[in-house]
Parts: C-alpha cells; sequence; structure tokens
C-alpha cells in the first residue's frame, strides 16, 4: 500500500472579526491584542440609563470634556491583552521573587546600616498609601472611561499599583517588621512630611472627569514620584549603603520606565485629536503637575536632605521636556 | 543574483516578526503556507531588532527568533541588533 502526504492549504474565508477588520483591513490577520481590545465594550443599545447618573448612559463618552472621533484610536504600545501581561508580569515577578530571595538568603537585611535603614523605612513604607490611591484612581478611570482600547491598560496599571503595594509592605517586613506598618500609617495619617502628598492623593479620589484623573496620576504624579524615589533615593541609599533596597525596589524602577511608554502613546493620541483637546489636557498637566511638585517636596526633603532642591527641579524639568514631546503647550 | 530564504513557524509572534522583516525589505516576498512561512529575497536579507520590537510591543533579543525559525539560507552575519542574510 502506498500513503501519499501531502498538504491541503485551506485559505479562512476571513481573517479576523469584522469589528477589528475595519481597523486593520479585510485581508491582513489581526494581533490577538487588536482582537482582544477592539470592540469588547458595548456602544450601543443600551436600555436603561443608570439610577444613579440619568444624564449619562451606562457607558458614556461624555464622561469626559476629552472629545476624539473614534475612541478606539488608542492603542498600548506594549500590545498588552490578558495573555501578554500576565506573561510580563510574571516574568517581573519572578525576577522580584528570587531578589527578595537573594537578600533574605545571604542576611543582607540583617545587615543592613542602621541611619539608612530608617530612612528607608521612613520614606518608602508610607508609600504604600500611595500606591492605592494610583490603584483606586486607575479602577475609577477603567468603570467610568469609555472604550477598552484605553480602559483596559487602566485596569492593568491599577493591578500594578497594587502589587507595588505590597512589594512596599514586603520591603518593609524585610528590614524590620508588622510594627513598622502601623508606624508609617500614622506617619502618612499625622506626619508633616505626607500631609501635602496625602492632600493630593485624596483629592484625586473626587476628580469626576476621569481624563483629568489620567493626567493627575499617571503622568504628573506617577511622573515625578517615580523618578524621585526609584532613581534619586534609590541611587542616594546606594551610594551609602550598597544596592540591598536597589533589589527591593527593582520592579517599580522597571515598572515606570515601561508604563510611561503607554501614557504617553494615550496622551499622544489625545493632544493631536483636536486643538480643544491640546488645550484642556495642557492645562490640566501644568495644574497637577504644580501640585505634585508642592506635594512632593516635603517627601523630597526628607530623603535626600540638602540635595532635595536640586534634585526636584530637575526631575520637573525632565517630566516638562516629556511633555512637550508629547505635544502639550507647558 | 541568487536568492536568499529563511522560514519561520507561524505563531502570533512570528507574525509580528514576518511583519518586520517585510517592512525593512521591499524586496522580500512573502510565501505563506500553512504553519509556515517563508521569505524569499534576491540578494540580501536584513532583519533588525527594533523593528521587530516596535511590532512586539516589548524588547526582543534576536536570538529568540531560533524558537520560531525553520531554515535558512545564505551566510549568517549576526550582531545585537541585526540578522543579515546574503550570498557574497
Amino acid at each position: 500500500m502506498q500513503i501519499d502526504l501531502r498538504t491541503v492549504s485551506i485559505k479562512p474565508l476571513r481573517q479576523t472579526f469584522d469589528n477589528v477588520a475595519k481597523y486593520v483591513g479585510p485581508d491582513k490577520a489581526a494581533s490577538r491584542y487588536l482582537e482582544g481590545t477592539i470592540g469588547i465594550q458595548p456602544e450601543d443599545n443600551f436600555h436603561y440609563r443608570p439610577l444613579w447618573d440619568p444624564e449619562h448612559e451606562i457607558f458614556d463618552a461624555s464622561r469626559t470634556a476629552i472629545t476624539m472621533k473614534d475612541w478606539n484610536a488608542y492603542r498600548d504600545p506594549r500590545q498588552f491583552y490578558y495573555g501578554t501581561y500576565t506573561l510580563a508580569r510574571a516574568k517581573m515577578q519572578e525576577t522580584a521573587e528570587s531578589d527578595f530571595d537573594f537578600v533574605e538568603e545571604r542576611g543582607l537585611a540583617a545587615n543592613y546600616p542602621t541611619e539608612q535603614r530608617k530612612l528607608a523605612l521612613e520614606v518608602l513604607i508610607p508609600l504604600r498609601h500611595v500606591e492605592w490611591g494610583g490603584n483606586m484612581n486607575n479602577t475609577f478611570i477603567t468603570s467610568y472611561g469609555y472604550l477598552s482600547a484605553i480602559t483596559q491598560p487602566c485596569l492593568y496599571a491599577a493591578m500594578d499599583h497594587l502589587g507595588m503595594a505590597q512589594y512596599l509592605t514586603r520591603v518593609g517586613l524585610l528590614l524590620d517588621g508588622p510594627a513598622c506598618l502601623d508606624v508609617a500609617k500614622a506617619d502618612w495619617m499625622e506626619g508633616a512630611a505626607w500631609q501635602e502628598l496625602r492632600r493630593y492623593v485624596e483629592d484625586t479620589f473626587v476628580v469626576k472627569d476621569w481624563f483629568e484623573l489620567f493626567v493627575a496620576q499617571n503622568l504628573a504624579l506617577d511622573g515625578l514620584l517615580y523618578p524621585l524615589i526609584y532613581q534619586h533615593f534609590d541611587n542616594a541609599l546606594a551610594a551609602k549603603a550598597g544596592p540591598t533596597v536597589s533589589m527591593l525596589l527593582r520592579f517599580q524602577a522597571e515598572w515606570f520606565t515601561e508604563v510611561s511608554k503607554w501614557v504617553d502613546a494615550c496622551i499622544k493620541i489625545a493632544v493631536a485629536e483636536n486643538p480643544a483637546n491640546k488645550a484642556l489636557l495642557s492645562g490640566w498637566f501644568t495644574a497637577w503637575r504644580d501640585r505634585a511638585q508642592v506635594a512632593l517636596a516635603p517627601v523630597a526633603a526628607k530623603a535626600l536632605g540638602e540635595n532635595a532642591e536640586s534634585v526636584m527641579s530637575e526631575i520637573v524639568e525632565q517630566l516638562n521636556r516629556r511633555a512637550a514631546k508629547l505635544g502639550l503647550s507647558l | 543574483m541568487s536568492n536568499v530564504f529563511i522560514a519561520f513557524q507561524r505563531t502570533e509572534e512570528s507574525r509580528c516578526i514576518v511583519e518586520a522583516v517585510l517592512e525593512d525589505n521591499p524586496h522580500a516576498i512573502a510565501n505563506e503556507q500553512p504553519a509556515m512561512v517563508k521569505i524569499d529575497a534576491e540578494g540580501s536579507l536584513t532583519i533588525k531588532r527594533a523593528t521587530i520590537e516596535e511590532k512586539l510591543g516589548r524588547s526582543f533579543d534576536l536570538q529568540e527568533m531560533q524558537i520560531y525559525l525553520i531554515t535558512l539560507t545564505g551566510h549568517i552575519d549576526e550582531t545585537d541588533d541585526e540578522f543579515t542574510l546574503s550570498w557574497d
């Protein structure tokens, strides 16, 4: 008996879903990212308006002053959908876990110099509450924002903030013990250095326009806080006491570099859409940047001592350059 | 001048690689087969890391390409940023 092996090529009738094909063209295979992003949120045929907000539909583009011809225009340059997001984070988490293990196994935390340990605990642990604020705000954007092209990555950012709050907690547990969390909470509620930042975070909780909140949290606050703590404060600690704490903060430092690409892409698209958006976003940005600067100044002073002012002006300038590149007028 | 070619398995990642290669090499022709894509090009073919990273949305090590690679012809000139096939 003879068997002939041959391949039969079957041409699929369509490459992807119609609502995705509208964006990539009918003959091109769409990426999983686009298939998992476009057309996920319903846009039409809502039967009832929510009782808690009868002025709006349950999903409503008019909840922000920003206008878009097509809210599907947003793209995440990281192309995160559930699969790629969890894979990327699992990878980062694995590295972070082995860093924590390393520090624990070698007894590096126990040998960490007392003075720097005290400073690290004082500066880092209250930031758990700021991370929680980031979680709340990005969750808000996810629930009131319009279309999954922009809300999906916000939910991921929300989860990231929660994860980073947990990493900060673990730094506290490793360097000290459970009691340091209560001390940090009291510091956050009453310590003079934290009240401006706490006001900033709590004020963002009542911002109604979700796109303004996006600017206030993801661009203005994160854009100053992360370079300040995870770059400059980290360097200052490492210079005096070695890289132990840097290892424990690696997740946050890498996360900021990655997430900035996405934040920049969103702002850029919104600014390029029309001049009204540009004016609104520029106004929001300058207002929240100035507030974030005020909020972080006492934290910088605590963390960096006499270098605080020069570092603050450096990171503000850095953020301004970043914003100018996105088309915002300062 | 003779042809060089490179063939990849068809996966979500290699789709981005193929897209990047075709963008960087306008003279290249993709030949799609079941479970495989073969890219033919006259003379030489250059695969650039930066373009793949842009399509993929994450950092990419050119050696990751080996995971999807089925076969290739040509002399290889490989750096961290580029992978070039040619006959010279």
